[in-house]
C-alpha cells in the first residue's frame, strides 16, 4: 500500500512533466520557425498572411492585468482591513461567506455579467463598442477581489496583537495603528495576495473574451478593444491548422512561462518569511 | 476586536480619512456582491421555464438539461480518479514521508505549479494529449481526464491539511495498541479527517462546474446527451458561454447563469457546513 501512496504522490510531478513536454514539444518548433524575436515582438498577427507576431497579445495581457491590479488591489486590501479590524462580528458572519461566494461564481457568469451590464455601461460613458481594456480591467478587478481579500485578511490577522497594542500605547489612533503597524507587518502576505491575483488575471480566459473586444492590434487607448494571450488561443484554436495552430500553442507556451515566473516570485516571497 | 478608543478621544482628521477609505472599499465590495447576484437572479429567474428542462436541445428550445446532466457526469468522472489519487498522495505526504523529505518538496512544488496553470493551458494540453495523441476525440473522457489533473492539487492540499489536523495522540494511541501504519491511517486518522477531505472534494466540484476554457477543446460543445464516454458533450458553463457569446438566446443564457450561481452557492454552503463540523470535532 505504501508504494501506491508513493505513486499517487508522484502523480502531480508526472502531470507537470507531461504538460511541459506536450506544450513545449508542440510550441517551440513553431516559435523557432517564425523566429523568436518576430514571434514575441512582432506587432502583426495575420495568420492568412503568415504573420505571427504576438506582441499585441502580450501587451493586451499586461494592460488588462495592470488594470485589474489598479481596480482590484486597493479595494481588496482595504476590504480585508475592514474585515479584519473594523467589521462588527455579526456583519463578518455574513460578509465572509458572501466573499467566498464571489470566489465561487464561475468565470462565465462574470463574463456574462460584464457583457450585459458593464459593456453597455462603458459604451454609454465613453462611446465606441464598450468592449475595451477598461471593461476587462474592471471585470477582472472584481474577479480577483475575493482572492486578494481572503489572503490579505489572513495575513493581517496573523500579525501579533502586541503590534497593535504597542501602537495604541504610543498614542496612535485605531486607524493609525492598523495602517502603520499592522499593515507593514502583514506586507509579505499582502504581496502574496497581489501575486496570486496577477496570476489569476493573466490566466483568465472566458470572462475576458466576452468583454475585451479581442482585436489583435496594439491598443491606442483605454477605451479600445484588446486581445489577451488566452483569448488569442480560444478564439482561433477551433479552426487553426499547421503553422497557425502551432503558433497558438506557442502563445500558450509564452503564457505558461509568464505563469511560471509568477509562481517562482510567489514561492520566493513565501520562502523569505521563514 | 472593536475598540472604543476613537469614541473617547476626538478623532484625528487623518484617522477619519483612513476610516472612510476602509468603509468605502468595504461598501464597494458589498455592492458588487449584491449587484451581481441580484442582477443575475432578477433577470434570470423569470426565464427559467419547464421548457428549458426538456431532454432534447433544439434550435428553437435551447434546453439546458443535457448540459446539466453532462455536468454531473463530468464531475463524477473527474472526481472518480482525482479523489482517490489526491487522497492517497496526501496520505503519503502526511503519514509516510519523513520530515525534510526531498520528494515531498518536489511534490509540493509540482502541486503549486499545477494550481497556478491557467485553465486554457490545461485545455490545450488535454487536446494535444487526450484528444489527438490518444485519439479519444472531443469526448467526456478527454474532458474529465484534463479536469482530473486540474483539480488534483486542490484535493491533495485540502486532504493533507485535514490529515495533519488530526492530533498525533490518535496515531500514538493506535500504534500503542499494536496497530500497523496502514491500519492506523484507515481506521484512526481518516475518519476524523473525513469532513475536511469532503470539503476539498466539494470545492473541486465547484471548479469543475465553473470550468469552461479547459473543456472547449477537450470535451467539445455538442449540446446533447452523450451516448458513451467517447461522445462529446457540453457542460452547463460551456452551455452558458455558447449562448451568451452567440447572443441569440440571451434569456436562456440568463437562466443558465442562475443555475450556475445557485450551484456555486450550494457548494459554498456545503463546504462551509463541513468546515464548521470539522472545527467542532477537533
Amino acid at each position: 500500500m505504501a508504494a501506491i501512496f508513493l505513486i499517487a504522490a508522484c502523480a502531480a510531478i508526472f502531470s507537470v512533466l507531461l504538460i511541459c513536454l506536450f506544450l513545449f514539444a508542440n510550441g517551440f518548433p513553431a516559435i523557432g520557425k517564425i523566429g523568436v524575436f518576430k514571434f514575441l515582438a512582432g506587432t502583426q498577427w495575420k495568420p492568412t498572411n503568415n504573420l505571427y507576431g504576438i506582441g499585441p497579445m502580450i501587451l493586451g495581457s499586461l494592460y488588462v492585468t495592470a488594470g485589474a491590479i489598479i481596480t482590484g488591489v486597493p479595494i481588496g486590501i482595504l476590504t480585508a482591513v475592514f474585515m479584519a479590524r473594523f467589521c462588527p462580528r455579526r456583519l463578518h458572519t455574513v460578509l465572509s461567506p458572501a466573499v467566498n461566494l464571489l470566489a465561487g461564481i464561475p468565470s462565465v457568469v462574470y463574463g456574462f455579467f460584464g457583457l450585459v451590464v458593464l459593456v453597455p455601461f462603458i459604451r454609454y460613458l465613453t462611446g465606441g463598442s464598450g468592449k475595451s481594456i477598461l471593461s476587462a480591467s474592471i471585470l477582472l478587478g472584481m474577479m480577483i477581489l475575493p482572492t486578494i481579500i481572503s489572503v490579505s485578511e489572513a495575513a493581517i490577522r496573523a500579525v501579533p496583537e502586541t503590534y497593535y497594542e504597542g501602537a495604541l500605547a504610543l498614542g496612535a489612533s485605531h486607524e493609525e495603528a492598523v495602517f502603520f503597524a499592522l499593515l507593514p507587518a502583514a506586507k509579505q502576505g499582502i504581496m502574496a495576495a497581489v501575486i496570486l491575483g496577477i496570476g489569476r488575471s493573466i490566466g483568465e480566459t472566458m470572462a475576458v473574451i466576452m468583454v475585451a473586444g479581442n482585436q489583435a492590434v496594439v491598443p491606442k487607448s483605454l477605451f479600445k478593444g484588446v486581445r489577451t494571450m488566452t483569448a488569442n488561443i480560444v478564439l482561433e484554436m477551433g479552426y487553426a491548422a499547421d503553422l497557425h495552430r502551432e503558433a497558438l500553442i506557442g502563445t500558450a507556451v509564452v503564457l505558461f512561462v509568464f505563469i511560471l515566473i509568477i509562481n517562482v516570485l510567489f514561492s520566493l516571497n513565501k520562502g523569505g518569511k521563514k | 476586536m472593536k475598540t472604543h478608543h476613537s469614541a473617547r478621544f476626538p478623532a484625528k482628521p487623518f484617522s477619519l480619512f483612513l476610516r472612510s477609505l476602509v468603509y468605502a472599499a468595504a461598501g464597494i465590495t458589498i455592492l458588487i456582491i449584491i449587484f451581481i447576484s441580484a442582477y443575475i437572479l432578477i433577470k434570470g429567474i423569470p426565464n427559467i421555464s419547464l421548457k428549458l428542462f426538456s431532454p432534447v436541445y433544439t434550435s428553437e428550445n435551447s434546453s439546458l438539461l443535457p448540459a446539466l446532466i453532462n455536468t454531473v457526469i463530468m464531475t463524477f468522472l473527474s472526481l472518480l480518479i482525482a479523489a482517490p489519487l489526491g487522497i492517497f498522495a496526501a496520505i503519503y505526504l502526511a503519514e509516510y514521508a519523513g520530515r525534510g523529505n526531498k520528494l515531498v518538496r518536489a511534490v509540493r512544488l509540482a502541486a503549486e505549479t499545477l494550481a497556478g496553470i491557467p485553465s486554457i493551458v490545461y485545455g490545450l494540453f488535454g487536446m494535444l494529449l487526450f484528444v489527438i495523441r490518444l485519439h479519444w476525440g472531443y469526448s467526456l473522457l478527454a474532458g474529465s481526464f484534463t479536469l482530473t489533473i486540474m483539480i488534483l492539487p486542490l484535493i491533495m492540499r485540502t486532504a493533507e491539511e485535514a490529515l495533519l489536523s488530526v492530533p498525533d495522540m490518535y496515531r500514538e494511541g493506535s500504534f500503542g495498541l499494536g496497530a500497523g501504519r496502514l491500519r492506523t491511517v484507515f481506521a484512526v486518522v481518516l475518519p476524523p479527517a473525513a469532513p475536511g477531505i469532503l470539503g476539498g472534494i466539494i470545492l473541486a466540484s465547484g471548479r469543475i462546474i465553473g470550468e469552461t476554457a479547459a473543456l472547449i477543446f477537450t470535451a467539445g460543445t455538442v449540446a446533447r446527451l452523450p451516448e458513451n464516454l467517447f461522445s462529446s458533450g457540453r457542460t452547463l458553463a460551456v452551455h452558458a458561454y455558447s449562448l451568451a457569446s452567440e447572443g441569440l438566446h440571451i434569456n436562456e443564457a440568463y437562466a443558465a447563469a442562475v443555475i450556475l450561481l445557485a450551484l456555486a452557492a450550494l457548494i459554498n454552503t456545503l463546504s462551509y457546513m463541513l468546515a464548521k463540523k470539522l472545527m467542532v470535532s477537533t
